[in-house]
């Protein structure tokens, strides 16, 4: 039961060494810097130190409550990110695998919209656009709610 | 009172710093928003489409008519892009 923010990359597997034991149902997600059809080289992720830790933290208990999840696991990163490389990961850890993929959705539907990082392209000519907000994240947020 | 202010991405850009300590009597985030935009051309080019800011008080999401008594830093950023 644990977010964390970091620059440094991470491994996967090793972040799941042990994770979710005795549940019955473990699911993963990782999202990795895309190419965009050779159009960008890196990622550079801002946050707001301080508030994406709280808000990751409250995010993921509100998934532990709402679909009562055994663990969980947040892990986002900052800073410059080469194409390939992981950006951030969740992990749910349930009885039943419907509740482990619904959690895991959940905490990415609230990552995309709702946590404090921004992103911002960089191509071969160096820094370029922040990516703009997509309505389709905001549409998939809203489905938890109410 | 005194009240750190931060920004974002391309919120910061306009502004050109990431934060600015400074003395207000602002009720809500409006009328904070509304002081702020009055400093100079740069807070006002930030401030311009509100549709497209988003507020923390005290590193909690909140809404522009948030009351700011007892805050102690306000943030304004972009939507945020996450994930």
């Amino acid at each position: 039961m644990a977010a964390r923010v970091q620059a440094e990359p991470f491994d996967i597997a090793a972040e799941l060494a042990g994770f979710g034991a005795g549940a019955g149902a473990v699911v993963t997600f990782s999202g990795l810097v895309r190419d965009e059809g050779g159009r960008l080289l890196a990622l550079e992720i801002e946050h707001y130190p301080g508030m994406t830790e709280k808000a990751l933290q409250a995010y993921g208990e509100e998934a532990a409550r709402r679909f009562d999840l055994a663990d969980w696991r947040i892990l986002h990163r900052h800073g410059r990110l080469a194409v390939g490389e992981p950006i951030m990961m969740v992990a749910t850890a349930a009885r039943h695998r419907g509740a482990a993929f619904a959690a895991a959705e959940y905490l990415m539907d609230w990552l995309k919209s709702r946590a404090p990082f921004w992103k911002r392209e960089i191509g071969p000519d160096g820094a370029g656009a922040w990516v703009e907000a997509r309505d389709e994240d905001e549409k998939s947020l809203a489905r938890w709610q109410g | 009172m005194p009240l750190d202010v931060l920004w974002f991405a391309w919120l910061r850009e306009r502004v050109g710093q990431p934060r600015e300590r400074i003395e207000t009597e602002a009720a809500t985030v409006r009328e904070l928003v509304a002081e702020l935009a009055a400093m100079d051309q740069w807070h006002a080019a930030a401030l311009a489409d509100l549709a497209a800011v988003r507020v923390a008080v005290d590193q909690e999401l909140a809404e522009l008519d948030a009351p700011l008594a007892g805050a102690r830093e306000v943030a304004f950023f972009p939507p945020m892009t996450g994930g």
